[in-house]
């Protein structure tokens, strides 16, 4: 029993305080018998947080298809694994770090890295790959150039550090995100299947130890007091709840827990990410059905008199909690001290299920260690359809005046590549080291970054790859939830396919408002629905994600965003694909079908300032079709460059193709539809390729078994992009409006 | 032909350096930081990345590992030394280089391919004619050489300069062509005798065409070669 150190009037007070509601403050009560400590309030409060219980979401969640051919750890442990062929498994997971990026934009975003990057490590994988979804307000705010910078600068200087490539990635930005920002951070990870750990605590007298950094109080709180409250005035004031990183500790923490793991030293091995302590031995020990007992006197501070809690829910970085055998301890500390980290016992395993925290003699938090981890109240949130919708549905693009002569649609064109949202991103991934372990194929600036499989410092390298791409339109998801989750998953499976992968399965990372909003609601569940029917009609499960709730401002929810990363695999790496135009003559083809489909389009908003209207339907089934005929086509080695249709239609997806290749086009879109549903329309299921002229005709063959349209609508050469009848640009036109863009935004400059 | 590749802790181009001599049919191992025996290795390289998280200053805090008294040793007796990047760092504060290596002028860690321009140099650890164009990437914060008036002479008349930035086409452009502000385009320089070779640009992520590129072979080959015909 626990010395009482709260009276049963002041406890609750303390409860509301830390975020408990008044009846889960009672559950608390019940579980324990009597009143709760202090630390024990810090514990369940942060266990049973939003951000840590997944209380509003996981019966939504539930509607997700998670297994499958590949599967070899669903949701449920720190990242999801795959096997991707001869043995090798990749182990991923997306997560979200967006409220300590609004407040402090580099240590947020880096801390954002190293926290998915340790989640990667966890599991008994390599990072290989680091890729990331950012959201701001626009970039005439300073305060936006601010915390772009910021977090860009921050992911950045952390990844390059570790060593893990950055390499892809995708930002957008509109009004909705301007008092909360979105920082989702992707990691990937590479191993052998036999390598795969799981974050379990186990055997009776084990020793629990602390490994890396010494802790703080930094990021005190930073669940319940960031990730899950909405952001008001007070915001600046949660500046200490934010944590600051060091990727050099992150980086020895990296090679020490791989040797640990490759010489079986360990018994389990778990990270400290949000909830500090409490977390990650909760956890371990729940999955394990046993208790812990841990004294804090032993934990390394870096601050003087901290309290028992403090210790508890800190947050600071680098640290990785593992559980030991005694006779392996000696041999523990000895891969630990080589590579300069603590590594210090503070506590052991029992049989009791309690987790139990002491401070030197006395025991200052006793409970069922499973019920910190398990036993958060799982709410049915009320869900209604917003009241917006019918509005900004209503709206008819057709009601507009158009551009129509060549001149207007080929200033509108220089206007779309020069939007902030579509213009080239060189000046963010020249920041990142996106080539570090040799392995990257495809660099950042096509539609999916490409790995070759292999380990390159021990001299494994396979002819296998993998394809990685994060994608989410934001605005269509706030005009149809239901359809935008759908063009979110779909837009990444074509990233994919277009590069050569098939989609094996997806991570994501669910950024709503507040879900006790019932509008707010509706919009997630209609995600989560749009999402999980996607994946299943493409038979692809999702094996791990992160819900992000309360990003909203001042009442201000922002667009749903429900971002998808999505791993496809390569069976052969050396054919792959890129998006650039190589050879003059090759025949330009497009594949699917273009219909006038402007709602929630680039064009409407670069030349209207319009978000609204309905957004381009997706056939679910013609888009596994699409995917399924890239791969094969891109398989047989006849397609040059492959490129999909997104923002800015066929006519930003044909410049950027150009851009890339240093060579124009010439082309003829028919007269079916006016010039500016032909270029600008966002019709989903298309894709722009080339071939040899000579191969047009096997290419068609092949379309047509996969019963996707396949037209021939011009040729690769000059040094002008020509569409017939409706625009006819200088290459050096088009690069002047597409390059230099996001740098001069960020200097202030339009 | 057998190249030890030395592990400092922050170092993560060393597997990198690793891959690139294994592809190229040579041998590769690794060297601890706190080992201080080279016997069996013909080259040492210090690879790219963070040593000591790059505190005080990038390459400060490694220059005082055990490894490196014995590499100035090496160094000393003629053996072969490559520092790419941090590595140059390195070796310019273990003074086997003149100069230092500053922030970036433009404030920003920088990774992209680079134009380099083969100079007439002393340099053992290249064989390509001077004027040779390659495209190898740079990917670093602290990449801006600069060193005094005379030294640069010196480096200038001894023929120490191995590599400039340029353009594609090989020229310079107007204002330099350095991504760092580099003072004089320098790249890359080596020390008198030319067999101590530092330079910012990252040769091993150009030698397996897959990942990049074939642009940094010479750099490797090069030396086997020299070291094969001495003998």
């Amino acid at each position: 029993m626990p010395i009482p150190d709260l009276s049963a009037e002041l406890a609750p007070q303390l409860a509301v305080e830390l975020g408990l509601k008044p009846d889960e403050y009672e559950k608390v009560v019940d579980i324990l018998g009597r009143t709760p400590t202090i630390t024990e309030l810090y514990m369940y409060s942060l266990m049973w947080s939003e951000h840590c219980s997944y209380k509003h979401s996981k019966k939504t969640l539930g509607l997700f298809p998670t297994t499958g051919a590949h599967v070899l750890q669903g949701p449920g442990e720190n990242a999801g694994v795959i096997g991707v062929g001869d043995g090798w498994a990749v182990a991923f997971k997306m997560e979200s770090h967006n409220h300590p990026s609004a407040i402090e934009p580099y240590q947020g975003a880096a801390t954002g890295v190293g926290g998915i990057i340790r989640d990667i490590f966890t599991m008994g994988a390599r990072p290989i790959a680091s890729l990331n979804s950012l959201r701001f307000g626009t970039l005439d705010n300073p305060r936006q150039r601010y915390l772009f910078e910021g977090a860009v600068a921050g992911i950045g200087g952390y990844g390059n550090c570790l060593g893990v490539p950055t390499v892809g990635g995708e930002v957008y930005f509109e009004e909705a995100y301007e008092g909360n920002c979105l920082i989702n951070a992707m990691a990937v990870g590479l191993m052998r299947e036999e390598k795969l750990t799981r974050a379990v605590a186990a055997g009776p007298g084990n020793l629990v130890v602390l490994i890396g950094s010494t802790t703080g109080r930094d990021g005190i709180g930073g669940a319940s007091t960031l990730a899950s409250q909405e952001f008001d005035e007070r915001a600046e004031d949660k500046r200490p709840s934010v944590q600051v990183g060091d990727p050099f500790e992150e980086k020895l923490l990296i090679e020490a827990c791989l040797e640990l793991l490759d010489k079986s030293l360990l018994v389990g091995l778990g990270d400290l990410g949000a909830a500090g302590l409490t977390s990650s031995a909760s956890e371990m020990a729940s999955r394990g059905g046993v208790g812990l007992d841990i004294d804090v006197t032993m934990i390394p501070a870096r601050e003087e008199a901290m309290k028992p809690f403090e210790y508890m829910v800190s947050e600071s970085q680098e640290r990785m909690l593992a559980v030991v055998t005694p006779e392996n301890l000696e041999a523990v500390h000895e891969v630990c001290g080589r590579w300069g980290l603590r590594s210090t016992v503070i506590g052991e395993v029992t049989d009791t299920g309690r987790f139990v925290v002491r401070e030197g003699e006395n025991v200052v938090a006793d409970m069922p260690a499973a019920t910190l981890a398990h036993d958060a109240p799982v709410y049915n949130p009320a869900k209604e359809r917003p009241a917006y919708l019918d509005e900004v549905q209503a709206f008819d693009p057709g009601t507009l005046e158009h551009p129509a002569t060549q001149e207007q649609l080929g200033d509108t064109l220089l206007r779309v590549l020069a939007s902030p949202n579509v213009c080239s991103r060189h000046w963010i991934w020249e920041q990142y080291d996106h080539q570090v372990m040799l392995n990257t194929v495809v660099v950042p600036g096509s539609d999916a970054a490409v790995l070759r499989i292999g380990d390159t410092g021990r001299g494994e390298v396979t002819g296998r790859g993998i394809a990685v791409s994060t994608d989410c339109n934001g605005r269509y998801c706030y005009l149809d939830p239901y359809t935008g989750a759908q063009i979110a998953f779909a837009e990444a499976a074509r990233n994919v396919a277009c590069s050569g992968g098939r989609a094996a399965a997806i991570t994501d990372c669910l950024n709503f408002g507040n879900p006790e909003k019932p509008e707010v609601f509706w919009t997630f569940y209609e995600s989560v629905r749009g999402l999980s029917d996607a994946c299943t009609a493409f038979g692809v499960p999702v094996i791990s994600g992160n819900v992000s709730f309360y990003n909203e401002s001042f009442g201000q929810p922002i667009y749903p965003t429900p971002t998808v990363g999505l791993v496809g695999i390569l069976e052969d790496v050396s054919r792959h694909c890129t998006m650039d135009f190589k050879h003059e003559g090759d025949a330009v083809v497009l594949l699917g079908r273009t219909t006038h489909e402007l709602g929630g389009s680039e064009y409407l908003k670069v030349e209207h300032d319009l978000v609204a209207g309905r957004p381009p339907k997706v056939e679910l089934v013609s888009e596994r079709l699409l995917c399924e005929l890239l791969v094969t086509a891109i398989g047989t080695g006849i397609v040059r460059s492959a490129h999909d249709c997104s923002e800015g239609g066929l006519g930003v997806a044909l410049a950027e193709c150009c851009i890339a290749g240093g060579v124009g086009a010439a082309v003829d879109l028919g007269d079916t539809l006016p010039g500016v549903a032909a270029l600008f329309s966002e019709s989903q299921g298309r894709a722009v390729i080339t071939v040899a002229a000579d191969h047009f005709e096997a290419l068609k063959m092949l379309a047509a078994t996969h019963a996707t349209p396949c037209t021939k609508i011009g040729t690769v050469g000059g040094d002008r992009l020509r569409v017939e009848g409706m625009l006819d640009i200088p290459l050096a036109e088009l690069r002047e409006a597409y390059l230099p863009t996001l740098e001069r935004l960020v200097h202030g400059e339009r | 032909m057998r190249f030890g590749v030395v592990r400092f802790p922050g170092s993560n181009c060393e597997q990198d350096v690793v891959h690139a001599v294994r592809y190229l049919g040579m041998e590769a191992g690794y060297i601890w930081h706190g080992d201080t025996d080279l016997v069996g290795y013909d080259a040492i390289v210090l690879p790219g990345g963070f040593s000591y998280g790059d505190y005080i200053r990038c390459g400060a805090v490694a220059r005082f590992s055990p490894v490196m008294a014995e590499v100035v040793r090496f160094a000393e007796r003629g053996g072969p030394v490559i520092g790419i990047c941090n590595g140059f760092q390195i070796l310019t504060e273990a003074h086997l280089l003149p100069g230092a290596l500053l922030r970036n002028t433009g404030l920003k860690f920088v990774c992209k391919p680079a134009s380099l321009r083969v100079e007439e140099s002393v340099c053992q650890w290249l064989d390509l004619p001077a004027g040779t164009v390659v495209s190898v990437p740079v990917n670093h914060n602290e990449g801006n050489y600069i060193c005094d008036e005379d030294t640069l002479e010196r480096l200038r008349g001894n023929g120490q300069v191995v590599l400039r930035y340029c353009e594609p086409d090989g020229t310079t452009a107007e204002g330099g062509s350095a991504p760092n502000g580099a003072f004089d385009d320098i790249a890359g320089i080596c020390n008198e005798r030319g067999n101590v070779f530092g330079l910012m640009p990252h040769p091993e992520r150009v030698v397996d065409p897959l990942s990049g590129g074939t642009d940094g072979q010479a750099f490797f080959t090069a030396i086997a070669q020299r070291i094969a015909s001495v003998g």
